[in-house]
């Protein structure tokens, strides 16, 4: 008797412990119809402070991700026990309901002399329920002990140490709602953007052994094993031609708007990989609704002259009437845009 | 008497339970942002989000992603959003639900586009203004009010001013009623682009670079723009120098164009009072650059025009801008008429007299002057390539239906 009320109250210490919270992934509370006030109520980390994954749930990362603000970014992906994903040719996996993909945006400043502490700004969620992708950001407090639900977006200004060593500052935007769904939308559905098996398929170091990802995923019975997965070009690998890389970085970058269906298909320019008429990739396309953001520019891409190129100069530009993508940027991706300019150049 | 009362009451029970509709207000506040867009997202159909009365600052764009909810403020002039010190997002508001309702507030000085509604169905703009207040200036945001890839969208009453694009845009859309509304110093006043179905009427179209532009565009999703009224407006005086960034189309628009029809079919311009456009009050042109898009038709079709009112234009037309003024200029002597169409078709129908007719006809309008261009004379040599003939392009007018909208 005095056995298991201690064993009771052991349970309610760790209950209580910050970051000890659920033993399993609560499917009630991924299901449920209402989105829960706290991230730790999924009970998708084991420790949330350091994004420790519950069993069941796996770290991913892509060979092309998005680029958001120089933020790092904690992938992971639930599956519920026995459900699996079907493969889409150029589209992300189909996924069960009660599937999420969980990301968490950070700055980690983690080179060896960075003097800034690590930063979680927010966790992003898409779940999947009645078989339809719920979008829902959770921001992160101040003790970084759990993150709270997000409806209206906010704004983060904060600053974190770059790769050269050198402080930056940002002025971090938290997504509302409606942003989230900008991006997501694909008709009138919300999709995943980054898990398609190609931008899977490359290895992952898992703690215990480094393997290829959608093998990964085979091994947990999620996917199937037989299929004969493409890989999609990293773009950031200078071995691999200069077209396909920067394709590659436009798809991930831009694709997901910029594609018959997309935010942005008024504009007849798509960026998606799988476009291959130059002029709607943007080759001598004169702007349509561009406004200012031309910069008196007749084309999106003059074949041979970035200086002279629309879409270049929309993506380095900070100012929210002419930057490109409109939203989930504050700062220029310079490596991003240098390899744009090096394509058009080459052209 | 007594019964009466009774009766209205209950009637009065059923109708607040059959509009179980909330009225969410708020005022001007320490984070207006967060209070609208919370309020814009918590919102669920029949809901009304009433800002009263005074000037909201915002610094990040505001979206509507709930079906049928109506954003109002007190009056066009009472409820002022500014996004002078805008962030993030590439327009003041976005719409991307049905049957939204936006009704009696200001948009000011947003650093993208003012309201941009896209994909969407049974959209109303009452009496909402949108405005650059610095005057015309290339580093104002595209359009004002902008609906695009939508159904059923009506603009009335609404004000858009200061545009570096159009004020009142309306592209790739099917079903449009733009009426009572006033555009001015805009580069396009009212422009409606790769459109089907629009009636624009009693609409004010002044100093604007070009007061209504009818345009179809190649490489979009929805192209061929056709059957599109635009009558009973005023269209004059619109000679604000031109303010586009370039490369836009509408750079290419002299100042001083009233009406600019461009590879449409099924246009009808009738009973509008167009004068004092410095260029020229009506032109009718085809899309001259090249394209690789195959399904397109550059050449404009049935361009019908009758019944307006002319007063003077072309007294100082702009020889600066684009080619249409230049070429127009040369070619008349400097004698401008009121309308014109540039004679181009296509390379097989130049010498079918039946062409012309498919193209442009004329009505009855006063004493208007009208030139074109004979293509087959144009490319001999000695031959007087202009036409002013108004009586050869005068034919029996067929007026276009009604456009009707889903809820009428």
């Amino acid at each position: 008797m005095k056995n298991n009320k201690s064993l009771f109250f052991l349970f309610l210490y760790f209950l209580t412990i910050p970051g000890l919270v659920y033993a399993t992934v609560n499917d009630s509370v991924v299901l449920a119809s209402k989105m829960p006030k706290k991230l730790s109520d999924f009970g998708f980390f084991s420790n949330m402070k350091l994004q420790t994954p519950q069993d069941g749930v796996l770290p991913y990362d892509l060979v092309n991700p998005l680029f958001t603000d120089y933020t790092d970014k904690l992938r992971f992906i639930y599956i519920p026990a026995g459900g699996k994903a079907e493969y889409k040719e150029n589209h992300v996996f189909d996924f069960p309901d009660g599937s999420a993909l969980i990301k968490t945006f950070a700055y980690l400043n983690n080179t060896s002399e960075s003097e800034l502490e690590e930063q979680l700004l927010e966790t992003r969620l898409l779940i999947k329920k009645g078989n339809a992708w719920r979008n829902i950001s959770y921001v992160w407090n101040e003790e970084q002990s759990d993150a709270f639900l997000n409806i209206a977006g906010k704004t983060i200004n904060t600053s974190f140490v770059n790769d050269k060593g050198d402080i930056r500052e940002v002025r971090y935007r938290v997504p509302n709602i409606n942003q989230c769904k900008e991006c997501h939308q694909s008709g009138k559905e919300i999709k995943p953007i980054g898990p398609k098996a190609r931008n899977l398929n490359h290895d992952y170091d898992y703690q215990d052994i480094s393997m290829n990802q959608l093998n990964r995923w085979a091994n947990e019975g999620w996917i199937d094993s037989q299929i004969d997965y493409n890989t999609m070009p990293d773009w950031s690998n200078t071995s691999i031609d200069l077209d396909s890389r920067a394709r590659a970085y436009l798809d991930i970058n831009c694709g997901h708007c910029h594609i018959p269906g997309g935010s942005a298909d008024t504009t007849g320019l798509y960026l998606n990989f799988a476009e291959d008429r130059s002029e709607h990739i943007g080759v001598y396309k004169k702007p349509v609704a561009a406004g200012r953001a031309s910069n008196n520019f007749k084309y999106s891409i003059k074949p041979g002259a970035p200086e002279e190129s629309i879409m270049p100069f929309r993506m380095q530009s900070r100012d929210p009437g002419i930057m490109m993508p409109e939203s989930g940027r504050f700062l220029n991706h310079d490596e991003g845009v240098a390899l744009i300019n090096k394509w058009i150049k080459s052209m | 008497m007594k019964y009466l009362k009774q009766a209205s009451f209950c009637l009065l029970l059923i109708h607040s339970t059959l509009l179980s509709a909330d009225l969410i207000e708020v005022s001007p506040s320490t984070d207006p942002y967060s209070e609208i867009q919370e309020a814009l997202i918590l919102a669920s159909s029949g809901d009304i989000i009433k800002l009263s009365d005074g000037y909201y600052e915002l610094e990040d764009s505001l979206s509507i992603d709930v079906d049928g909810i109506t954003l109002v403020g007190s009056s066009m002039n009472g409820t002022i959003i500014s996004f002078a010190n805008q962030q993030s997002g590439a327009q003041g508001l976005l719409v991307t639900s049905d049957d939204v309702t936006l009704k009696e507030f200001t948009i000011q000085n947003a650093k993208g586009d003012a309201i941009k509604a896209k994909g969407v169905d049974n959209i109303k703009f009452i009496k909402v203004k949108t405005e650059w207040t610095g005057g015309p200036n290339s580093k104002n945001g595209a359009y004002g009010l902008y609906p695009v890839e939508s159904t059923n969208v009506l603009i009335d009453g609404c004000v858009a001013i200061g545009a570096s694009d159009a004020g009142i845009y309306v592209g790739q859309s099917q079903n449009i009623v733009v009426k009572n509304s006033t555009a001015e110093f805009n580069v396009a006043g009212i422009e409606i682009e790769n459109s089907y179905y629009a009636d624009v009427y009693n609409n004010t179209a002044t100093n604007n670079t070009g007061g209504i532009l009818v345009f179809d565009l190649p490489s979009l999703p929805q192209q061929g723009g056709h059957h599109v009224r635009v009558y009973g407006n005023d269209i004059v005086n619109n000679n604000t120098d031109n303010f586009a960034p370039e490369g836009n189309i509408v750079g290419e628009v002299p100042r001083g164009t009233g009406v600019l029809v461009q590879a449409n079919s099924d246009v009808e311009i009738f009973n509008n009072n167009i004068g004092g456009n410095e260029t020229i009050n009506i032109a009718v042109v085809t899309y001259s650059y090249e394209t690789d898009d195959e399904q397109y038709n550059p050449h404009p079709s049935r361009i019908q025009i009758h019944g307006n009112k002319f007063s003077k234009s072309g007294h100082n037309p702009d020889l600066e801008t684009g080619e249409l003024a230049k070429i127009l200029y040369e070619l008349s002597d400097g004698n401008m008429p009121d309308i014109f169409w540039d004679g181009v078709v296509p390379v097989s129908k130049i010498f079918s007299s039946k062409t012309k007719k498919e193209t442009i006809i004329l009505g009855d309008n006063g004493d208007a002057t009208f030139l074109t261009i004979s293509p087959l004379k144009y490319m001999l040599p000695l031959f007087d390539p202009v036409v002013r003939d108004y009586d050869w392009y005068v034919g029996g007018i067929s007026p276009l239906e009604r456009v009707v909208l889903s809820e009428e």
